[in-house]
């Protein structure tokens, strides 16, 4: 006997996967602007010296301020104008590029190396050693961030790779957490089952038949902690115990032109739009990623 | 004769899609008088259920519903405001879902969500209300009625929890109740069981009871009348008798071959089954909807089906006469 | 629900005594306080003699057990750049900060959730995007660029409201709304996800199938249900909104126990660190748990198990 055949409102709405992946990328013009935001970004920090001839620790003291281009007074060759010691605004933009990526990019690996063993050790063996990784994420949870990491740099003194370090030992617990319920719910499976019983062993299973179903999940995390490194980054600079000077951090370019922002807000404008660009672009790629990739946890 | 409770003419159901519009349910028939129980039957995406909220007026907006008649004890369903019509709704005709599970809300006892049936539409106490909450527990056949009042919906059994919403169905002593698949999410002991509660309370109430439902079994043993749907349109309808008398409907015929007889069936025949799939009712849908499945089918098919008189109420649409010989 | 309760109160004590232990060490790992103490000029014997003064000269592990028995007494020890006991020093700052937190969550709460509320019962309506697009951006922006911007808005450019400073209510708007918008879209997009979600029940059909108007069906059956993970969300967030207070409170000037573990910081000054750090990880862990126990006392099915 066959089962009567049926066709639902639903099963004639369904088109093919192919088409409803291109429909979600497309239909998502977040993810595209996120992309060539980031693109651009990445451009600029990596041809920083082919785009301008400027450096950005050359200062000038007779060419202190000098106003973008679209204001009156502004001098051609520093088309974002100079900062309080004269430098070229527009290489301090450029350069600073670099640290916002390199602690966004190097963090997030950090810790999405801890937070991914924690996290799929947990998920895969349960019982002590996930009560252990969950004992350990809620430790974490409740240091304060800004303030252990503020402490830690204020006694070793603040450098890119202090910094970088900090961050990165402190930002895994998204990574535990996220990975920790993904491989759970992978875990259970009939293909992992299916790999179990004809003998693959534990380390296979994780590496070949857990990860690549997990590792969608990884990204979104990945550059939603990217983001979230940026943006401390530039708090602890900008409180003076991140990124030293005269390291041109955006952060700390904001925390500089904060004393002359009353005459001159273009020199907090300039950099904060910027970060604020960056960290909006990282954001929207993550959310396009993960709606693209997995619709039912789009909202 | 009793008086009418519901009359249907031209029923339909629109859903607009990317693709097209989806004529759900394309001008359907019926009537029920106090006391009658009809059951809509049909396979899944048949447009029974979609028929049913369309009666009481919980499709979604994006749906769109017409009909040339739609009139409840009277008065034209078509006409009411948005307020009058959940006026009319849980007071006059209530509504039984599928699934006891998940039908009642998690974060309210049992007593609550029964006595807001009632005091939304009847100025009582919450004292009266849990009062008369309690009484139709019992009638619905949970025993210690006073002590379920103020237990979650998770701590009872789905067979519980369906009679918990037979009885909040029950709280405004409607006189029509629409109980869509109210059996399918239950065992089977306790399918037969809430069955019976079913058919007990409408003869005692009596009120109009319409069954939606793809169970033929179920059809058998409570329906004055029955309605087969099929992709949208009533097929054939009549009385539970003339229907499984005289199926006059391909399609009828084939879902009763389908059940097992006992005494009838030997064991290892093979049962009957229709081969095929529902057609898409996107765009114009023309001609006999299940031609496409029919052993009978011809030509003239594809043509405008004439709705045939088989004796008494009993009707169906089918370009041919179905001569009894065949049926039996 | 009780042993629930008893099982989440000793999983709360056991992370303090955790965070304890590991902020105690970091501090004092990273390099010789008394050397930092006594100053760049010092001797050799100006350390030493500072070093047994403040016992930095016992082992590590003595040091924590007389620090950790001395802080459950409520002793914190003495600041070392103020001379006064740490313990009146943060209580007298914390009250600005406590303020400055519940301002904030409500804030955000009182925002989030209608918006969210809205967006899910009209997904894709222009309330729908502006939502998404108040949370996007809100997610992006710098806070401590955020609080400037409006500084040069409302207290420079409109003279509006004061720039720094706490002593009237209106020095707390500023940084309410710099700290809540901070909260506020995780808040609103998990309201959104929620209604999405709950409103598609099956129970909110049997509500509307019962008669019930639109307003009681959205407030009393569907957000009763998706307010929930919101509660606990809330209280999660106003955890890190009091440890994250630190650059808000710089950038106001107010001088609440944030301020003061900032300057503290920047003066080396280990007491009142570390005396710092351990509060906000407290009060962390107190929201987390009073969160788990609401949780568990909204959802019958905890309740009643």
């Amino acid at each position: 006997m066959t089962d009567t055949p049926t066709q639902t409102v639903e099963s004639i709405i369904t088109v093919t996967p192919g088409a409803l992946l291109r429909r979600r990328l497309f239909g998502h013009y977040g993810l595209l602007f996120g992309l060539a935001i980031l693109v651009l970004v990445a451009a600029a920090a990596l041809f920083a010296p082919l785009l301008t001839d400027q450096s950005p620790y050359a200062q000038d003291l007779s060419a202190r301020m000098k106003p973008p281009f679209w204001m009156a007074g502004s001098d051609p060759s520093h088309l974002l104008g100079t900062d309080q010691l004269g430098r070229d605004y527009l290489a301090r933009l450029l350069y600073g590029a670099r640290i916002s990526l390199l602690i966004g990019t190097v963090t997030a690996l950090i810790s999405g190396v801890i937070g991914t063993a924690l996290g799929v050790a947990a998920g895969y063996f349960g019982g002590k050693v996930d009560l252990a990784a969950t004992f350990l994420i809620n430790v974490r949870l409740a240091l304060p961030v800004v303030l252990v990491s503020l402490a830690i740099v204020a006694l070793f003194g603040g450098s890119l790779q202090i910094v970088i370090l900090v961050l990165g030992f402190l930002l895994w617990d998204r990574f535990a957490i996220v990975m920790r319920s993904s491989v759970m719910q992978i875990r259970g499976l009939e293909y992992v089952n299916a790999a179990k019983a004809i003998g693959c062993s534990k380390t296979r299973i994780v590496l070949s038949e857990i990860m690549p179903n997990v590792i969608n999940n990884l990204i979104v995390v990945m550059t939603l902690e990217m983001a979230h490194a940026i943006l401390l980054e530039a708090a602890l600079s900008f409180l003076g115990l991140g990124v030293q000077p005269p390291t041109p951090s955006w952060g700390l370019m904001i925390s500089e032109g904060k004393e002359m922002m009353l005459f001159q807000p273009w020199l907090i404008t300039i950099p904060g739009i910027a970060l604020f660009l960056l960290v909006l672009a990282i954001n929207l790629l993550g959310d396009g990623l993960r709606d693209v990739t997995a619709p039912e946890a789009k909202g | 004769m009793s008086e009418t409770i519901l009359n249907v003419q031209g029923l339909t159901v629109d859903i607009p899609l990317a693709a097209g519009t989806l004529q759900a349910v394309r001008g359907i028939d019926f009537e029920l008088k106090r006391g009658e129980t009809l059951c809509i039957v049909g396979e899944s995406g048949s447009g029974k259920s979609l028929t049913s909220l369309a009666v009481i007026g919980l499709l979604g907006k994006r749906l769109k519903v017409g009909a040339s008649k739609l009139e409840f004890e009277g008065r034209d369903l078509r006409s009411l405001t948005r307020k009058q019509m959940q006026a009319l709704r849980g007071d006059r005709m209530a509504m039984i879902f599928q699934e006891p599970m998940t039908s009642l809300n998690p974060a309210y006892t049992i007593g609550d969500q029964l006595a807001e049936a009632l005091q939304l539409h009847r100025k009582v106490s919450k004292a009266e209300a849990m009062a008369r909450a309690a009484d139709l527990l019992g009638k619905v056949g949970i025993t210690a009625a006073e002590s379920r009042l103020q237990q979650y919906p998770h701590q009872l059994s789905g067979g519980l929890r369906q009679r918990v919403m037979i009885a909040m169905a029950l709280m405004c002593e409607p006189d029509l109740i629409i109980a869509d698949e109210p059996t399918t999410a239950l065992d089977v002991t306790i399918q037969a069981q809430i069955l019976r509660l079913l058919a007990d309370l409408k003869r005692e109430m009596n009120l109009a009871l319409i069954l939606v439902t793809h169970d033929l079994g179920v059809v058998a043993r409570i329906a004055d009348k029955v309605a087969v749907m099929y992709a949208g349109e009533i097929v054939e309808s009549g009385t539970a008798k003339e229907i499984f008398d005289a199926p006059s409907h391909p399609y009828t015929r084939g879902l009763l071959d389908c059940i097992p007889v006992p005494g009838k069936t030997r064991p290892g025949e093979p049962l009957g089954s229709i081969p095929g799939i529902v057609p898409s009712l996107i765009g114009d849908v023309s001609g006999c909807a299940f031609r496409s499945r029919c052993v009978l089918a011809r030509e003239t098919c594809s043509g405008r089906i004439p709705k045939r008189s088989a004796s008494g109420e009993h009707t169906y649409r089918c370009i041919q006469e179905t001569l009894v010989s065949e049926v039996a | 629900m009780l042993a629930f309760a008893l099982k989440r109160l000793g999983l709360a004590i056991l992370v303090t005594f955790t965070v304890s232990v590991i902020s105690f060490s970091l501090l004092h790992l990273s390099g010789d306080p008394a050397t930092s103490l006594a100053g760049e000029n010092a001797t050799a014997a100006d350390i030493a003699a500072i070093s047994r003064q403040y016992g930095f000269d016992r082992p590590l592990t003595v040091q924590y057990t007389d620090w950790l028995w001395k802080a459950l007494h409520g002793d914190f020890g003495e600041s070392y750049y103020f001379k006064l006991p740490v313990a009146d020093l943060i209580a007298d700052r914390l009250s600005i900060t406590m303020t400055l937190g519940i301002c904030a969550i409500s804030f955000a709460l009182l925002t989030a959730v209608p918006l969210g509320v809205a967006a899910a019962v009209r997904p894709n309506s222009v309330v729908d995007r502006t939502a998404l697009f108040l949370s996007v951006a809100g997610q992006a922006m710098p806070s401590f660029w955020f609080g400037l911007v409006m500084i040069v808005i409302f207290s420079i450019k409109l003279r509006l409201l004061p720039a720094s400073g706490s002593e009237t209510w209106r020095h707390f708007i500023m940084p309410t709304v710099v700290l809540g918008y901070y909260a506020m879209p995780a808040i609103m997009r998990l309201t959104r996800a929620g209604m999405l979600e709950v409103l598609n029940a099956d129970y909110i059909r049997t509500a509307r199938a019962k008669g019930a108007g639109a307003g009681r069906v959205l407030f009393k059956h569907a957000l009763r249900n998706a307010i929930v993970p919101v509660v606990s969300l809330s209280a999660v967030q106003m955890g890190f909104m009091l440890g994250g207070s630190v650059v808000v409170e710089a950038i106001f000037s107010l001088h609440g126990a944030g301020y003061l573990a900032w300057e503290s910081i920047g003066r080396h000054d280990l007491p009142t660190v570390q005396a710092l750090i351990l509060i906000f990880s407290c009060f962390y862990i107190l929201f987390t748990l009073l969160s788990d126990l609401a949780n568990a006392w909204l959802d019958p099915r905890i309740r009643v198990g």
